[in-house]
């Protein structure tokens, strides 16, 4: 059955490739043979890996976890591979191309939340949790209210996440292999679904460090080219940046410019990332608290490596591709002046490789950014199908009472309704206007599952009633503030003003969870109650010493 | 876990330092990494100028550079002090714990 596949994965994606030649023709864009030579490489490697995974996946245990066997540091950088999507490589190191010192404030907001989880989530989370967050928030709670809860805001993150991946995909791969647009998305969607259904979490995970090894070999490869070029000087580098962009780039600019956004987006980022489903199932792969901690360590040293590394390419890209006549978009400054790049300024690191390493350092790069794209999307519809399978199937629907087999089924199905939906809305979204996705994401984690996680863990007074209606309400919040907010309510509704005059509204649907949370719990004296605060102890002397706590299994 | 198991841990004292001594870490730990992200944050918002200083004289590399390389720096350091006394000091004590309930 796999070969099968196998063989008709190779032979698809040769005949798009030969349809997008045709296209590129039309389109006037270069075939890009090493890209595309390197990019069969990776699929064929990430498929064999797959056939092994898929070999060893025979338990829900297996497919959800990876059994529990992978050891801190492969875990390390099988987080980074999840949390460095291509949006942060090429985002921010054309944010810093753009604005130069803005980029480096955003990149320091997505990586402060590791320390956070580190210090308060990682160990309880390992301690208590089985496969999904969920496990934990309803740890002492009732499964019911409390799974659907956790269910709803990790299904809507992933499915944020994955329009804005789609859609990314979709044109980066378009204005990299010259593919169309739908083609991309579904390549993309089918492997995706193709990793996780018989891979599961082994295959998701070796895909994740295979791509964060890449790409931080690539990045590092930049970087190191271009500080050579200035004799490993930062100085002559930005003194050189700065006589062609002048000074303003060495400094903070219009990113965050009153306190109020600037601590908005500051909450969202730190307990959004703490928030997010596909990165706490990351949790429950290794095989105890230790290895759960080293795991974060080591992430958060390849994530803050990976962003000083996009900094200097911001930069290299400012000193070697602007203003360079190879890299000049002349329909688009003939319109609108200035030096603007080919394919916009979230390029500046694809020019960036051509230009320091030719065509077959592009075509490496260009290869790298879409393993990040699968890598990143398997993470994703993973952790979107525990929720479906384990949450909402095994212990909603079912009450806990269906066999690991039976629950694999439903999951690897899942995975398989999720990599359509995933396809039809990037196809959907491909003209739409999706800047807000992303925040609305981390906004949702931040407010939702966090607060929720949060507590469950240390707050003995914390009942159902104040967790569901909590975090539903700080869930509303931050969709309903992110609809009235400048990014829907004006550039895409097309109004005048907006009603909520702030991008990220974090910060108030995070305090508006928070304090509905508390306020229904310590109100909250019905029987069930007072259970669910007997039950805490217990929790608790688990949650800290790992006594009784899930295993790795046997193999 | 059983009630009377829940007791005896409660009432080790091995537990009770694992745990005081733990929870305070976390929380140092954790306001460290606010106060200095924070700290960051606020002057960008509310005093940019403060790091558009250069570094020297005719320079044109400002203060914001180093700072903020140090911000990330940071974070990973105070991730690698929990890891190393959390993966030594506090697994021991854990450890200890899990043998005192194996007697019974």
């Amino acid at each position: 059955m796999f070969n099968r596949v196998f063989l008709f994965l190779i032979l698809g994606s040769i005949a798009v490739f030969a349809s997008g030649t045709i296209e590129g023709e039309i389109q006037k864009q270069a075939l890009n043979i090493p890209a595309i030579v390197m990019f069969i490489i990776f699929v064929g490697a990430t498929l064999g890996i797959t056939y092994w995974a898929a070999k060893r996946t025979k338990s829900a245990k297996d497919f959800y976890t990876a059994g529990g066997g992978i050891t801190g540091f492969q875990n390390g950088m099988a987080i980074a591979g999840d949390y460095m999507s291509a949006a942060s490589f090429l985002g921010i190191s054309g944010l810093v191309y753009l604005k130069g010192y803005d980029g480096l404030i955003y990149s320091i907001g997505f990586l402060v939340g590791w320390p956070i989880i580190l210090f308060i989530i990682a160990e309880p989370l390992r301690n208590l949790g089985k496969y999904t967050f969920a496990d934990v928030a309803s740890y002492r709670l009732r499964q019911t209210p409390i799974r659907t809860l956790a269910a709803s805001g990790s299904i809507a993150t992933v499915i944020l996440y994955l329009i804005a991946q789609m859609v990314g995909s979709g044109k980066l791969i378009q204005l990299l292999f010259g593919l169309q647009y739908e083609v991309a998305v579904i390549l993309v969607g089918v492997l995706m679904i193709l990793y996780v259904t018989f891979g599961g979490m082994l295959a998701t995970t070796w895909v994740q460090i295979i791509k964060a090894f890449l790409l931080l070999s690539g990045a590092t490869f930049m970087a190191i080219a271009v500080m050579a070029h200035y004799d490993f000087s930062f100085g002559s580098l930005f003194a050189h940046a700065t006589e062609l962009k002048g000074v303003e780039i060495m400094n903070p600019g219009g990113l965050v410019s009153d306190p109020v956004s600037a601590i908005s987006l500051a909450v969202a980022l730190m307990f959004g990332t703490a928030g997010l489903p596909h990165i706490l199932m990351r949790f429950f792969t290794v095989s105890d608290a230790k290895e759960a901690r080293k795991s974060v360590f080591f992430a958060t040293g390849f994530i803050g490596y990976f962003y000083i590394l996009t900094f200097i390419i911001g930069f290299g890209a400012i000193v070697m591709v602007y203003k360079n006549p190879h890299y000049l978009d002349l329909a688009k400054q003939a319109v609108s002046g200035g030096f603007p790049i080919l394919g916009g300024n979230n390029m500046a690191a694809i020019h960036l490789s051509h230009a320091v390493g030719g065509d077959f350092f592009l075509g490496f790069i260009s290869a790298v950014a879409f393993a990040t794209i699968l890598a990143v999307v398997s993470g994703l519809t993973l952790a979107g199908a525990s929720a479906i399978s384990h949450d909402l199937y095994a212990s909603v629907f079912k009450k806990g009472q269906v066999d690991g087999l039976k629950e694999m089924r439903v999951s690897k199905i899942a995975t398989v309704g999720l990599g359509i939906v995933a396809i039809i809305m990037g196809i959907a979204f491909e003209k739409q206007n999706i800047a807000f996705v992303v925040g609305l994401a981390f906004a949702i984690a931040a407010s939702a599952n966090f607060p929720v996680l949060l507590l469950s863990m240390y707050w003995k007074k914390l009942t159902t009633r104040g967790a569901v209606i909590g975090g539903s309400l700080g869930l509303a919040t931050a969709v309903i503030l992110v609809i009235l907010g400048p990014i829907v309510w004006v550039q895409i509704l097309g109004n005048a003003e907006a009603i909520f005059p702030y991008k990220y509204p974090a910060l108030f649907s995070v305090t508006v969870s928070f304090i509905a949370i508390y306020f229904l719990s310590i109100t909250d004296n019905s029987e069930n109650a007072k259970e669910e605060r007997e039950k805490f102890e217990a929790q608790y002397i688990r949650s800290q010493t790992g006594i009784g706590a899930e295993g790795a299994s046997e193999h | 876990m059983e009630k009377d198991i829940v007791e005896k841990i409660k009432a080790n004292p091995d537990y009770q330092e694992l745990v005081s001594k733990r929870t305070s870490f976390s929380i140092k730990l954790t306001i460290a990494m606010l106060v200095v992200y924070f700290a960051f944050i606020l002057t960008i918002a509310f005093n940019p100028s403060a790091l558009a200083v250069p570094l020297s004289e005719g320079s044109v590399t400002t203060i914001g550079i180093p700072i903020g390389m140090a911000v990330i720096a940071f974070a990973f350091i105070l991730t690698g002090i929990y890891t190393k006394r959390a993966n030594g000091e506090f697994d021991d004590l854990a450890n200890k714990i899990k043998e005192s309930i194996k007697d019974n």
